[in-house]
């Protein structure tokens, strides 16, 4: 090659690359999967989204998933895992009400702080043990689940949080709407673009990207991994945290076991949505799709005819289909990049 | 040596120390010996101090508590020594738990139903095997689908009835004692696996090859192990003995339900990795693992008679978790740095490996 043929880099060329790239992205799959669902359901029951019910549900349920499946996206970019998300979720959401009983009239945005700096401090907790003392995740993680947890039932007792202990404008913002749009949903959209735009823009985000790659080569090419990991770990906890505070808001009751299992639906959400679960590869727009898609399939089951006990198995069958699919597309690649050598 | 053979010439035979540490330092300082020491500490201080913590009907409980974990935890240590991980075995304990039931509802004798729950339950194992080893998907990922299946499968065949009725005399068999002992009859059949699983680990070929592949898979493979049937025959076992335990969990409290079991995937891993198997494989020894599972069941156990709430025992099994870990890594560190500089404590080059 020694012409170098630039493509003209008109307005319609750059959409139709855009547009290309689109249609190429593994997220796009997800998206058209969660369209398809919706639209089925809709057909067999205009009420799933033509309703102002069914719009907002549709609309709220998946937020508080999405927020945790976000911070857990970027944690396990970096090859690493947080099984400990579910119980931070728990603790925080009891903090919420624990804060709204002890200091009656103390302001809302008070108590969302409170949420976010308590889950990322056990975020913290998380990232110092295993960035410093290079252990894996997945044990400290583990640890960490059955420790928070503990520390919330303590805390909680038999006791529990109702939603006449709650402030009516918290409660109101579980389910308040501005234009149709739930104020969660909101607050969850503008969270990911951020998360989304640092991942995909700003430095620290690709250095998270080339953590997950290869550890040991971004550490030789002198990056600060140890303090990235940490980073992402108190990223993680904090949106943990602050969807601790929603699920309080949105559900009102609140007892030793909310969020429980949890983190099981996050990193589900992730691995569905086309995060590589030895990292280094997908967004957290999939982990966001791939949450919203998760449960809207819950939700469009028994509108299908299908019980709703059956629900649990549809989500292993997609869990396993899109990491099938996921080699498959990946062993394409390979043998592309492959063949481009060979010529 | 051919050479030397042929022209006869004594040539200096330079030996090697077999180990680099003498037999004492090996056996003592070890992960296993702290948790087996542990173990015992925790034994004696709460035979001392907590009331009742001696008498039989206490170790029968606990026993009869913590046998789904040590079941699983058997072969569950053999597959995170070659690296991998099996999230799914509480869901085929509940697949399994299901099965037993509404076969046995259907009017099967439990025998025939126990047989076709062990079937089910090796194909959900091989279901796993296939998925890692031929497909090539990372295990995590697989058994984190396979859970929300199996588990889906359950309470899909079941709903939210429960089938209650079992035949007396296995109910009775999965709660009876060894004759005026207060020792579960169940132990019995665990002795036997625990010794064929340690047989199988740490004094066959094919256990070698587990620790190799854990160590290194592409070294395992040149050398001629077969890793890919390694890993499935792993996976199957898995499978079969969720699936036993599964029954056993049936029978022992009388009810088949899809949630059976939920959650006890955790326990398991959290009692594995306490006992000294490591995450990234290659190191372990089912010793360990048994007194880690013994450690948490007795520390339960104990704080409970204390009237110490349940929630302190998660608490406890997490940090222990935690710091079983941290300390390795800490005291890998104290060594690194006690031996590197000066080079006084040389290696022995024979020592590795």
């Amino acid at each position: 090659m020694t012409t170098l043929i630039t493509p003209p880099d008109t307005a319609g060329a750059r959409v139709l690359r855009g547009f290309g790239g689109f249609a190429r992205a593994r997220e796009t799959g997800i998206l058209i999967a969660l369209v398809l669902v919706i639209a089925i359901a809709t057909i067999k029951n205009p009420n799933f989204l033509f309703s102002n019910d069914g719009f907002r549900d549709l609309l709220l349920t998946p937020s508080i998933l999405m927020l945790v499946a976000v911070g857990q996206a970027v944690v396990i970019i970096t090859r690493s895992v947080d099984l400990s998300v579910g119980s931070t979720l728990g603790l925080t959401a009891y903090l919420t009400g624990r804060l709204f009983i002890d200091f009656p009239g103390i302001p809302i945005i008070v108590v969302f702080l409170a949420g976010i700096a308590l889950g990322a401090f056990l975020g913290l907790i998380n990232g110092a043990l295993i960035a410093f003392a290079k252990v894996p995740a997945l044990v400290i993680t583990l640890g960490t689940l059955y420790a928070y947890r503990g520390i919330n039932v303590l805390w909680t007792g038999s006791d529990r949080i109702n939603a006449s202990d709650v402030p009516k404008p918290f409660l109101a913002l579980g389910t308040q709407t501005i234009l149709f749009i739930p104020v969660l949903t909101i607050i969850a959209v503008v969270v990911l673009i951020a998360a989304g735009w640092y991942m995909r823009n700003l430095r620290g985000g690709r250095e998270l990207y080339a953590i997950g790659s290869d550890p040991a080569a971004a550490h030789l090419y002198g990056l600060k991994v140890t303090q990235r990991v940490l980073v992402a770990f108190v990223v993680c906890g904090a949106l943990a945290g602050l969807a601790g505070v929603l699920t309080t808001a949105r559900y009102g009751t609140v007892n030793s076991q909310v969020g429980s299992g949890f983190e099981l639906d996050a990193v589900a959400a992730a691995v569905i949505g086309g995060v590589a679960i030895f990292g280094g590869s997908g967004t957290v727009w999939g982990a966001a799709i791939g949450a919203y898609l998760l449960l809207t399939i819950n939700r469009a089951l028994p509108i299908l005819g299908v019980e709703d006990f059956w629900q649990r198995a549809v989500v292993g069958v997609l869990i396993i289909g899109a990491i099938v699919l996921d080699r498959v597309l990946a062993l394409r690649t390979a043998r592309k990049l492959v063949e481009a050598r060979d010529k | 040596m051919t050479e030397s053979a042929i022209t006869g010439a004594p040539t200096t035979v330079r030996t090697y120390k077999n180990y680099g540490r003498p037999l004492w330092r090996r056996l003592l300082i070890s992960r296993e010996a702290a948790v087996i020491g542990g173990l015992i500490l925790v034994v004696i201080v709460a035979n001392a101090t907590v009331y009742r913590f001696g008498t039989p009907i206490t170790l029968n409980y606990l026993l009869l508590d913590i046998m789904p974990i040590l079941f699983i935890a058997l072969p569950m240590t053999l597959i995170i020594v070659t690296g991998e991980i099996d999230l799914s075995v509480a869901s085929t304990m509940g697949l399994s738990s299901v099965i037993l039931g509404t076969l046995h509802e259907g009017g099967m004798p439990i025998e025939l139903a126990g047989i076709i729950a062990l079937i089910v339950g090796t194909l959900a194992g091989a279901l796993n095997g296939f998925l890692v080893t031929v497909v090539g998907l990372p295990s995590l990922a697989v058994t984190i689908g396979t859970l929300a299946l199996y588990r889906g499968l359950a309470v899909g065949l079941l709903g939210t009835k429960a089938v209650t009725e079992f035949t007396e005399f296995w109910t009775d068999l999965a709660k009876s004692k060894i004759g005026d002992t207060s020792i579960p009859s169940v132990t019995i059949l665990f002795v036997i696996l625990a010794i064929a699983f340690a047989i199988l680990l740490h004094f066959t070929p094919f256990g070698r090859g587990i620790f190799a592949i854990g160590l290194n898979d592409e070294a395992a493979r040149f050398s001629g192990i077969r890793v890919e049937r390694t890993k499935f025959i792993l996976f199957m076992l898995s499978g079969v003995i969720s699936a036993l335990a599964g029954i056993y969990y049936t029978l022992r409290f009388g009810t088949a339900r899809g949630d059976n079991a939920t959650g006890l995937e955790l326990s398991v891993i959290a009692a594995v990795l306490l006992g000294g198997v490591s995450i990234f494989g290659g190191r372990g020894a089912l010793h360990g693992v048994i007194a880690g599972v013994l450690l948490i069941g007795a520390l339960g156990s104990a704080l409970r008679l204390a009237s110490i709430t349940s929630d302190v025992i998660n608490i406890i099994t997490g940090v222990l978790l935690v710091l079983s870990v941290v300390s390795t890594s800490f005291l890998t560190w104290l060594h690194k740095k006690r031996t590197k500089p000066g080079g006084k404590k040389t290696v022995i080059p024979a020592a590795k490996g």
